[in-house]
């Protein structure tokens, strides 16, 4: 088990390194002048040259990509993201003034959609092919079709325009994360809830659970203690797996409510082309990303006893 | 070919799939015929129309320049369908290819790509897709590019996968038997066994491409005004969301149907074509 | 003498439209003290018949005929009433123990939580007594917290013994217990469930395609082909005198007779033959075969679904 993680933990660094050098690169032979367009950031439109070259040579951007990155990587490893390019501030303390935000939003959606998805998707494989079951999954797929955006606007126009019940921006207090909850949550609850179905009826189909049921124990036990730790097994990979899906669409969801965490610092940043800022916002995304799902992987490898448990 | 065709009629009875098909079909004919139908100028403004309710004349109301929103929707297929089949159409072969190769060779190349495959998926695709496009700049050929970078992984394990088994199956006889041909073989029976997984996931993954190009647009990073896409409608119809609501819906129920007649195509073609591309894209090793 | 009859059953899946006649007017009996081999080819109905007994068929089935045990038809009765008799009166080992052990649960408490539900037993009892059944299917029971995939193909063979005698039910039915094991693990697992049965004067339904594993192990041998039985007999009777021309087939087939295998397939179960469902392959076949279903015909404590036997003993 602990060779497993071991390993696990060198894959997340490797991959790390490689979404840093790739998005330095992607950064870099963007068009465009990136010196000029700090430039025209901080100063406005009416530039010398020599003002230019100024920013270039402050910025360490005359030299060779690779120095660049090298310098780059040498200050990340002592945990210098640098500073951005355009407020001078520091930019690990930017992204971690807006992290609390984006975490507070991430986890109350996690369980909205918990809570949506998993007794829906396995009453659904229970009573599968009844008329709950056919209702649940066409919901569920009216859900993941509906661009979580979209939902965001409705909401905003029905609850917030229409009947004045919640207000459309802002951070605050509950009120402020019910929208913004129920927009992330209800899209992963769509997808987590078909997904919990599927894996529901693979195991009700298993041979262990006919197994049980010859030995006369009761529908009620065979559920919960037969079936369920077994379909879970996947499902808990899945969430991990959505942890992206959570990061991805926070970054919608904030921009629309003007929730001010990462996903919006993401956004903004990358639209006033402070390369600093970006590059530190990516690397942390990744890094978050990355470990979330190492711990995932770790609960999954702790929960199913073929994995926790060699063969003798 | 007698398989394809009992498939078919499978496929026909599963009525979601069928309704699926049927949108899609109706889609098309809109892009296509777009020009003829659209009763007005997409990108024609008309500043002394601007935000009509729908009526008579403007089926769909009038947006903040006055254009008409009903003729924008109309043109806004096309963009997104574009989108859609072109990302789709290259990264799923691109992806084939490589899981194909990666399976086969295993080795280095195998543990080359699969990194490569690491990386792209080490970030939630919208983000990855956000940056990509974000720094190369609006327009359609940077779009088509973000998305295709973040979308091609999922094909490349899925076929991986399947010709890691396949290899197991047949590579042994086949090499026995034919020797110098076992390349040959090989694809000819990898093939046919990815070419339905494939399909599952490419019509799925067109769904998955509407709405993330959508969402780009939506957050000013993909196609940009005035080009008639529903994502950059959507953006566009925020400030007048008590005003004019009609800015919103209509763009926005458009990329709802779309992408719901593709999810509902995609999964009845995976519950008649394959059950296993499922596991695949829950596999995670 | 007879602890369980079955009576005309008759098992129809509903496939797609067409109907499969998986098991077709089955008559058998088990009786006290005996172990009885039901053997046939893989797809015969053998395996479902089990599953019939114990109530395990799926949704979309037809289920007809009566199945009488201690009084009671037990296609008639609730659920409820057969939650009590499975595993406590009448036990079933499925087949393949690598499937149907939980993999997420351990040996253990696959063991004891039989022991909880049907008997009201505390944990310390029912680890207690689930530990000394372990012993006595020859594992140790230090291994109790295990989990099925620690163990090896024949020590869960074992384990799936141990379930299925936990409660010391009348009736086990094992249904192809030795599949997968090497022979000398097979004749171990074979000894150890002869020895425990004969022991507890239980009886037990052999579902075997293994005629070797039959003749170890049965006193009386039933014959399955196409959901019908076409030969019951007492198990040197029918080895040493094979009386249907299938059962003489399967014989010929063994390597020790010369492996000479059936000529044909075996039909589909949606569409049999008309008359006898054998008489394509039987080399006695003839008009009258394939135009009248023959019944089953006594000859003293052999039964024997064969016209060519017509003329010796009256109709069962």
């Amino acid at each position: 088990m602990l060779k497993y993680v071991l390993k696990r933990l060198l894959l997340v660094f490797v991959v790390v390194l490689g979404v840093t050098v790739v998005t330095f690169s992607a950064m870099h032979f963007a068009p465009g002048d990136p010196a000029e367009m700090i430039a025209v950031a901080r100063y406005g439109e009416d530039l010398t040259q020599g003002e230019i070259e100024w920013v270039r040579a402050t910025e360490g951007l005359d030299a060779p990509v690779y120095i660049q990155y090298l310098r780059w990587l040498e200050h990340v490893l002592h945990l210098d993201l640098g500073k951005s390019q355009i407020t001078h501030e520091d930019v690990l303390e930017e992204i971690l003034t807006r992290f609390p935000a984006t975490l507070v939003l991430a986890i109350s959606s996690l369980i909205l959609s918990l809570l949506i998805a998993l007794p829906t998707g396995i009453i659904s494989a229970i009573r599968k092919n009844t008329i709950v079951d056919n209702a649940c999954m066409t919901g569920a797929l009216l859900g993941v079709s509906m661009p979580n955006f979209w939902l965001g606007l409705l909401l905003i126009w029905l609850f917030s325009l229409s009947l004045g019940l919640l207000p459309s921006f802002g951070y605050g207090g509950i009120k402020h994360l019910i929208l913004p909850t129920i927009t992330l949550g209800t899209s992963m609850a769509a997808i987590t809830t078909r997904l919990t179905r599927s894996s529901m009826l693979d195991v009700l189909n298993q041979d262990y659970i006919v197994m049980a049921k010859a030995k006369g124990l009761d529908a009620r036990t065979i559920l919960l203690k037969h079936a369920l730790k077994n379909a879970m097994l996947p499902v808990i990979t899945f969430v991990g797996l959505q942890l992206g899906f959570l990061l991805g669409g926070a970054v919608i969801v904030e921009t629309i409510f003007a929730w001010p965490g990462i996903g919006k610092l993401l956004v903004d940043s990358i639209y006033a082309r402070d390369f600093a800022l970006v590059q530190g916002c990516v690397l942390f995304i990744a890094v978050i990303f990355a470990l979330s799902n190492l711990a995932v992987d770790i609960i999954y490898a702790y929960l199913d006893p073929r994995i926790r448990y060699e063969k003798k | 070919m007698n398989e394809r065709w009992i498939a078919l009629k499978e496929l026909g009875e599963n009525r979601m799939s069928a309704v699926g098909a049927v949108i899609i079909v109706f889609l098309v004919f809109v892009a296509f015929f777009a020009p003829y139908l659209a009763p007005h100028d997409p990108l024609k403004q008309n500043l002394g129309k601007r935000l009509l309710a729908p009526n008579g004349e403007y089926p769909f109301g009038t947006d903040e320049l006055g254009r008409c929103i009903f003729s924008r929707v109309l043109y806004g297929t096309r963009i997104s369908l574009e989108i859609g089949v072109v990302v789709v159409v290259i990264t799923a072969l691109v992806g084939t290819i490589l899981g194909g190769v990666s399976g086969y060779c295993g080795g280095i190349v195998d543990e080359i790509i699969m990194r490569a495959v690491d990386i792209v998926l080490a970030f939630p695709s919208i983000i990855l897709a956000l940056v990509i496009a974000g720094l190369l700049g609006p327009g359609l050929f940077n779009v088509i590019l973000a998305l295709a970078v973040t979308h091609w992984p999922a094909y490349t394990r899925l076929v991986r996968g399947l010709t890691l088994s396949v290899k197991e199956k047949e590579f042994v006889e086949a090499a026995r038997a034919l020797r110098a041909s076992s390349f040959y073989i090989l694809r000819r029976h990898i093939l046919p066994n990815c070419i339905n997984p494939v399909i599952v996931l490419a019509t799925l993954g067109i769904a998955h491409t509407i709405i993330s190009a959508a969402a780009l647009s939506f957050l000013g990073l993909g196609i940009q005004p005035p080009t008639p896409e529903w994502g950059s409608m959507l953006k566009a119809g925020i400030p007048y969301l008590r005003s004019a609501p009609f800015l919103t819906f209509f763009p926005g129920i458009m990329i709802m149907i779309t992408v719901l007649a593709f999810n509902f195509l995609g999964d009845g073609l995976r519950d008649t074509l394959d059950p296993r591309a499922k596991e695949m894209l829950m596999m995670r090793k | 003498m007879s602890l369980l009859r079955i009576e005309g059953l008759r098992v129809y899946f509903n496939a797609r439209g067409r109907i499969i006649k998986a098991n077709n007017g089955v008559d058998l009996d088990i009786r006290e003290n005996e172990i009885l081999g039901l053997i046939g080819e893989t797809g015969c109905g053998k395996s479902i018949l089990g599953r019939a007994i114990m109530g395990l068929l799926s949704e979309n089935v037809e289920v007809g005929g009566r199945i009488i045990y201690k009084g009671e038809n037990l296609l008639d009765l609730s659920e409820d009433r057969m939650r009590q008799i499975r595993g406590r009166e009448i036990a079933m080992m499925l087949q393949n123990p690598s499937t149907s052990l939980n993999p997420v649960l351990t040996v253990g408490e696959q063991i004891a939580e039989v022991y909880r539900y049907h008997n009201g037993a505390t944990r310390e009892e029912a680890k207690r007594k689930a530990s000394n059944m372990l012993e006595l299917v020859g594992v140790d029971s230090k291994r109790m917290c295990e989990y099925p995939h620690q163990f090896s193909g024949g020590m869960k063979q074992r384990v799936m013994i141990a379930i299925g005698l936990a409660l010391n039910p009348r009736i086990l039915i094992a249904d192809e217990p030795t599949t997968g094991l090497d022979s000398s693990m097979k004749n171990q697992v074979l000894d150890l469930m002869s020895e425990l049965i004969r022991s507890r004067d239980m009886s037990m339904l052999l579902i075997t395609h293994d005629l070797e594993v039959a003749r170890r192990m049965c006193d009386r041998i039933a014959v399955m082909y196409a959901g019908e039985l076409v030969e019951i007999a007492p198990a040197e009777k029918i080895l040493s005198e094979p009386k249907h021309p299938y059962t003489q087939g399967l014989l010929d087939s063994l390597p020790r007779m010369g492996l000479k295998p059936i000529p044909g397939a075996s039909p589909s179960l949606a569409s049999p033959p008309k008359g006898c469902r054998f008489h394509p392959r039987c080399k006695y076949g003839s008009d009258e075969c394939s135009e009248k279903h023959p019944d089953m015909i006594r000859l003293g404590d052999s039964y024997v679904r064969c016209i060519l036997y017509k003329n010796e003993k009256s109709k069962a």
